[in-house]
């Protein structure tokens, strides 16, 4: 082996070594940034992106109404101020005269108007899959779905003049003002009117953030530059990102070793899980472990028997070992969950799990016996049938298995595991194809909301079966009211029915991030769900 | 000679429609579509998006479509990757991996060939067993084994060589040992073989007889005959690894044909999973086409007879 490969080295060496002189560019400009994004961006077309990828090439390219500081506070982008009406249902948006596109023409109210009627249009070509972010807008819902109203006019949005912009909306949105910071709430250059593959290469591409694209090598890399024409070009250190499309997380790793990459893990990359405990365990200075705001748990399918018994789904959630699980398997610093709403969610004052506990129930194996044999019978069932858990490929194995050894152990319960590639997966937890599935949920925004809604009767991810009217009543006050100690307080009772009452999920653990990044990276910000903005990052070897 | 490559041209059509509407068909059985995800779309979204792409049509009519525009060379745009066609992802993504396929091609026969008639020629000697002992790991460790090895020991722990990319010549030597060790493997050791049986045969024996130098023996009339497996083999072979190896290229996380091909599958992707697979089927079948052809000149039985020789 050792032979052949000294033979094929030399070989290939003399192959190559005339060449080798004009060899590989060395690691560039020193206030260079590199990260890993896994895969190319499916879409860069602010209408079109949906996914973390494209959200975090966007991070540096746009810039919304306002932008969120490093502490995941509102602050102005765009818009340098906005005045809100009584109800909360009206926002006026004033833009600030100097913001431009990367090619000067200046960013207008227009633009605004222009890109959030486009993302709405139901004749769109593709039409935009992530529309309803923008559904809190006045008709929103309604022109996307061609339901009743089809005259754009009619929707919430309306450029006043080049400066102004005027914003109704359905309900009163406390978090609107985190919304706009929001990509999909991002304007859209009027080339695109004339051009629909706008976004498709980087020359044409028009953007009024912090930076412009300079190169996209589809599939393999994409360089962002400072735009020289953004209002806070001082703001900006950096003078080239670069992000490279590698799938292999152990190939990411392995890149950062060798300085070929500043950043890496998490959002768009990924540390080996073996490799994350190896950091941890040495206690690497480079690694950063965060929480994201998202929560792991199963679903119990509410619908089918012995699950849609309470005593049932309270016995199995009641007698796993949370802390064992995060400790002993997934290893990432984890939070055991015993709620629903993930930690890094505002409340009313403060983080919204800080303000309401997660003690809706505790661990106890002698309970879970006595519940379980008592739910059997009320179902009619002397012992539990065998049943399946579902899950898709990766890490899901490895906790599933703990799981299940310890509902075997504990309650003498057996059950078959069942591993399914991902569409499949989903495919059969829509559609209620499972006895218990794994999932996951992560925040959209920065409200308790964005987990709460989820599980109304008939909710488009309500993929439990869960039906409960007092708990849809509560999502429904919640939405209604402005007042935000009213709000929590509503959805805090919804979460104790979900969870407490009727325990119609089993919440696992809390969601955290692992990245390792270079000393010399400084002035990055992550925000309660993970996302990372680079456009303030500086370079200090 | 015309009549026997029409039929293989004949040949190749036929199961090209067959493999297309095979793809068509069983694609469309797996369960999930393109816009299957996680954090479910409003249905009527995602019933706007399917009538887009003509999916909510009868199964037979979406074919009866995909098949019309096919016979216009037309692959259609990528459902994931928007406002990509798939003939541009696959003209993109196709240039890496044939560049990188071709050296690592170029390499298996050079070097194959070569440890292969040294072996046979030195037959039972200590060259001819390490040629073969090296064949054996070559054939026996998977390449994502061989990948990863490298790229540790001559990418992190030694940098001599980058993890990943291919900004530069050097680049090119991992993905290239990682790809073409097993080609060697196999090629020195089909070379071997024949070459064995060839050189105790009756016209070898004559053309020593002749008085013929051992070098011209070797070349002119050895070699010709002792390739003849591995140009069978080159065929395939070739089509493989210029499409691009799953593996290495994500282990050297080079831009090539191989990922896509395994992505388009998860994404359901279901016009870039057409145009890859056809892609591939007439890479493949032009490879074995003109192995076919290049037959004709090794071995002139074959013209002589039309195609038909028991072999």
């Amino acid at each position: 082996m050792k032979k052949k490969l000294l033979v094929l080295v030399s070989l290939m060496l003399v192959l190559t070594g005339v060449l080798s002189a004009c060899g590989k560019s060395g690691s560039g400009a020193d206030q260079e940034f590199r990260m890993n994004l896994t895969t190319e961006p499916p879409s860069l077309d602010v209408s079109q992106a949906q996914d973390q990828v494209s959200f975090t090439v966007l991070t540096g390219l746009f810039e919304g109404l306002t932008r969120l500081d490093a502490t995941g506070k509102v602050v102005p982008g765009v818009a340098e101020k906005w005045e809100v009406s009584d109800d909360s249902k009206k926002y006026t948006f004033h833009l600030r005269s100097d913001a431009k596109w990367s090619n000067g023409d200046p960013v207008t109210a227009q633009d605004f108007e222009y890109s959030w009627k486009r993302t709405l249009d139901p004749n769109l070509n593709p039409p935009a899959p992530y529309a309803y972010q923008l559904y809190y807008i006045k008709n929103g819902a309604k022109y996307n779905t061609k339901d009743g109203v089809t005259d754009a006019a009619q929707l919430g949005v309306k450029a006043i003049d080049e400066k102004t912009l005027e914003v109704e909306l359905e309900n009163p949105t406390p978090y609107f003002l985190n919304l706009t910071a929001f990509f999909t709430l991002y304007p859209i250059h009027k080339s695109a009117q004339t051009n629909a593959n706008w976004a498709a290469e980087a020359k044409d591409y028009i953007s009024n953030g912090p930076f412009k694209m300079s190169a996209w090598k589809h599939g393999d890399s994409l360089e962002l530059v400072p735009n020289e024409n953004y209002w806070a070009k001082d703001e900006i250190k950096l003078s080239k990102v670069k992000f490279s499309m590698v799938a292999d997380a152990n190939t990411e790793l392995s890149m950062y070793q060798t300085g070929k990459l500043d950043w890496t893990g998490k959002p768009t990359g990924d540390i080996p899980v073996e490799q994350l405990d190896k950091f941890r365990k040495e206690n690497n200075k480079e690694l950063q472990i965060k929480g994201v705001a998202s929560t792991y748990y199963y679903n119990f399918n509410n619908e089918k028997k012995p699950f849609n018994n309470v005593k049932v789904r309270k016995a199995l959630s009641m007698a796993i070992n949370r802390t064992d699980i995060v400790e002993k398997v997934t290893k990432a610093g984890q939070v055991p969950a015993y709620g629903f709403v993930s930690t890094g969610i505002f409340g009313v004052a403060g983080e919204y799990r800080s303000e309401v506990k997660d003690d809706y129930f505790k661990e106890d194996v002698a309970e879970a016996k006595k519940l379980l044999a008592e739910g059997l019978q009320e179902e009619g069932m002397t012992e539990m049938p065998e049943f399946t858990l579902s899950f898709n490929e990766g890490l899901h194995k490895t906790v599933a298995e703990a799981i299940a050894n310890m509902w075997k152990e504990n309650l003498g319960v057996n059950v078959k595991l069942e591993v399914q590639e991902w569409k499949v997966f989903l495919k059969n937890r829509q559609s209620l194809n499972y006895d218990i599935a794994r999932a996951g949920w992560g925040a959209d925004y920065n409200d308790p909301m964005t987990f709460i809604d989820m599980f109304t009767t008939g909710g488009g991810n309500n993929d439990i079966g869960f039906k409960n009217t007092e708990y849809d009543a509560l999502v429904k006050e919640a939405y209604a009211t402005n007042d935000q100690k009213a709000r929590v307080d509503a959805m805090a009772k919804a979460e104790k029915i979900l969870i407490g009452d009727n325990q119609a999920i089993m919440p696992i653990y809390y969601y955290t991030s692992a990245q390792l990044i270079k000393p010399y990276v400084k002035n990055y910000s992550v925000d309660f769900s993970g996302n990372l903005d680079y456009s303030r990052i500086t370079i200090e070897k | 000679m015309a009549r026997y490559l029409g039929g293989k041209l004949f040949n190749i059509i036929i199961s090209l429609l067959v493999l297309a509407t095979a793809t068509f068909f069983l694609m469309k059985a797996v369960p999930g579509d393109p816009f299957t995800q996680e954090k479910a779309i409003p249905p009527e979204i995602k019933a706007n998006i399917m009538a887009h792409y003509g999916l909510d049509k009868p199964l037979g009519t979406q074919y009866l479509v995909y098949m019309k525009n096919l016979f216009q060379l037309d692959l259609g745009e990528s459902m994931k990757s928007q406002n990509r066609s798939v003939t541009t992802i696959i003209k993109e993504s196709f240039a890496t991996s044939a560049k990188v396929g071709a050296i690592a091609i170029i390499v298996s026969v050079i070097v194959g060939i070569y440890l292969g008639m040294m072996a046979a020629l030195r037959h039972k000697k200590l060259i001819d067993n390490a040629a073969m002992f090296i064949a054996v790991i070559g054939i026996s460790i998977p390449n994502f084994v061989i990948g990863a090895l490298l790229q540790y020991f001559l990418g992190v722990k030694f940098p001599i060589f980058t993890v990943q990319g291919l900004e530069g010549p050097l680049d090119y030597v991992l993905p290239t040992i990682a790809l073409s060790t097993l080609p060697i493997a196999f090629i020195a050791r089909l070379t071997r073989s024949t070459m064995l049986e060839v050189l105790t045969s009756d016209y070898i024996r004559t053309a020593k007889a002749k008085g013929l130098s051992p070098h011209a023996i070797l070349w002119q009339h050895g070699l010709r005959n002792g390739i003849l497996p591995v140009v069978t083999y080159l065929g395939p072979m070739t089509a493989n690894i210029i499409t691009g190896s799953v593996v290495v290229e994500r282990i050297f996380g080079l831009p090539g044909l191989g990922g896509h091909f395994v992505e388009s599958i998860s994404n359901r992707d279901y016009t870039l999973i057409m145009g890859i697979t056809i892609f591939y089927a007439v890479i493949l079948m032009a490879a074995r086409f003109i192995t076919d052809i290049v037959y004709i000149f090794v071995d002139p039985r074959i013209k002589v007879s039309g195609g038909v020789v028991k072999k």
